[in-house]
């Protein structure tokens, strides 16, 4: 029996009908056509079909769409159209950090929830909050590298829009 | 895999999770947080016909620090654990034991509750729980009731639960100031199961060891409470004559399996280690 979903895909209400063994993942990409959440491992290992529930990276694959109720889901196709994570995108493809790039949207997920949380975070830290990731192209050295890149580079322009703030400020 | 077939109902109140559980006798699941019952039907572990959502149960929500005891409810997320300010103050072994759950993306959902409830042998919370002395708050048809941490893991995945009966929270024992803890495991890789890990908590007075209460996990198919070592260091001031006589009663705790490749004297070893590492961690602790 079908049970009734209503949550906010990507900005957008969405209600469907959906049968309970459907998980989030496969309610994103059959039902609702959103490819760019991908199927690894389907049993949380590999980390491909992470999305934001919430604000919080969450397995797609562990997630029931049932329970998914009253939530609010973001996919890597909602981060890339608003330009969330243009510049992860950017440093991923100036430093090489994908190859067939399965992983990229599970990895853009963890590294954007990382960046929230953490504006400069160390090396082990981004090593840590990729731990659940799994990447069989790269090696991992240039996803670290993009993502510590694009955090220096946020965190240098928070301070100089801080400084340009107060300089106006002080001009005022 | 794609997850066999069930029914999914949501109960609103533990009444009607019973209700609902009765009804298909021996073939429903309560779903929490759902990160062991989900992948364990995607590997065909189980198929239950039914799956009950709980998530939505007021009771089951909250941490909140009352007379004697911390309540941290069931639905506590892993994440949750890790940075609420209440479980760093009064649990704190919960709050070191959760950088070691899992992964990030799993600790956003997986719950304390359903973590207890599955009693994983290699998991953290269980072995945390068990050091900390806590209690676990149960909810049946029968009525409410705690059960000692001591007493609530029974063998491999077998826990004190009756059929129906549903996991509310944990209520950890307000802990005195001075009381130190340390938690501390060795795994292969970051947020894989451990091959053995530790809780640990003492009482200090005067510079004396008045109270010790030790769990170690991946050793067995239960957490497993480290008696001998407890009391070979009651008496005593936390010192390196201390801690090897600890260590060398924990054969007496401790009996893991032998697994190929991994034999059981090598664990014992490790768990020696352990116990050595988190005892030298209390006795930096400021």
């Amino acid at each position: 029996m079908k049970v009734l979903v209503n949550t906010k895909v990507n900005g957008t209400p969405v209600q469907e009908a959906v049968t309970p063994r459907s998980s989030l993942a496969d309610f994103l990409r059959d039902d609702l056509g959103l490819t760019g959440t991908h199927l690894g491992c389907e049993m949380g290992a590999c980390g491909a079909c992470l999305v934001l529930l919430d604000g919080a990276p969450v397995h797609a694959c562990l997630v029931l769409a049932v329970q998914a109720e009253g939530g609010t889901v973001e996919t890597v196709e909602g981060l890339t159209e608003t330009g969330a994570v243009a510049d992860l995108q950017e440093n991923f493809h100036d430093r090489n950090a994908l190859q067939c790039g399965y992983c990229t949207s599970g990895m853009l997920m963890s590294a954007q929830a990382l960046l929230a949380r953490n504006a400069a975070p160390s090396r082990d830290e981004i090593r840590d909050a990729l731990s659940g990731n799994y990447c069989r192209c790269t090696g991992y050295e240039a996803i670290v590298d993009a993502i510590a890149a694009t955090g220096r580079a946020r965190a240098a322009a928070t301070e100089s829009a801080q400084a340009a703030s107060a300089n106006t400020e002080a001009a005022e | 895999m794609k997850l066999p077939a069930f029914e999914y109902l949501r109960a609103r109140s533990p009444e009607e999770a019973w209700q609902l559980h009765s009804e298909v006798e021996g073939d429903a699941v309560y779903l929490s947080g759902g990160h062991s019952v989900v992948p364990s039907m995607a590997l065909r572990l189980q198929a239950p016909s039914r799956l009950i959502d709980i998530s939505g149960i007021a009771d089951l929500h909250g941490v909140v620090a009352q007379d004697n005891a911390l309540r941290i409810g069931a639905m506590t997320r892993h994440a949750e654990v890790m940075d609420n300010p209440l479980v760093a103050r009064h649990a704190p072994l919960l709050a070191l034991a959760a950088p070691h759950v899992a992964h990030p993306a799993i600790r956003n959902r997986g719950t304390l509750g359903g973590n207890l409830a599955l009693a994983d042998p290699a998991s953290e919370f269980p072995a945390a729980v068990l050091a900390l002395r806590a209690e676990i708050e149960i909810i049946g048809p029968e009525g409410s009731r705690h059960v000692p941490a001591d007493e609530f893991f029974l063998d491999l995945y077998e826990t004190a639960l009756a059929p129906g009966e549903i996991l509310t929270a944990v209520h950890v024992p307000l802990p005195p100031a001075s009381r130190v803890f340390a938690f501390d495991e060795i795994a292969r890789r970051r947020g894989d199961y451990a091959m053995v890990g530790a809780a640990a908590q003492a009482d200090l007075e005067k510079g004396m060891i008045v109270d010790a209460s030790i769990a170690f996990f991946s050793v067995g198919f239960t957490p497993v409470r480290a008696k001998a070592a407890q009391a070979a260091l009651i008496g005593a001031p936390l010192s390196r004559e201390s801690v090897a006589r600890a260590q060398a009663s924990l054969a007496e705790d401790l009996d893991p399996p032998d697994d190929p490749g991994f034999p059981a004297h090598r664990r014992l070893q490790l768990a020696r280690v352990l116990l050595g590492r988190v005892l030298n961690q209390m006795e930096t602790r400021p």
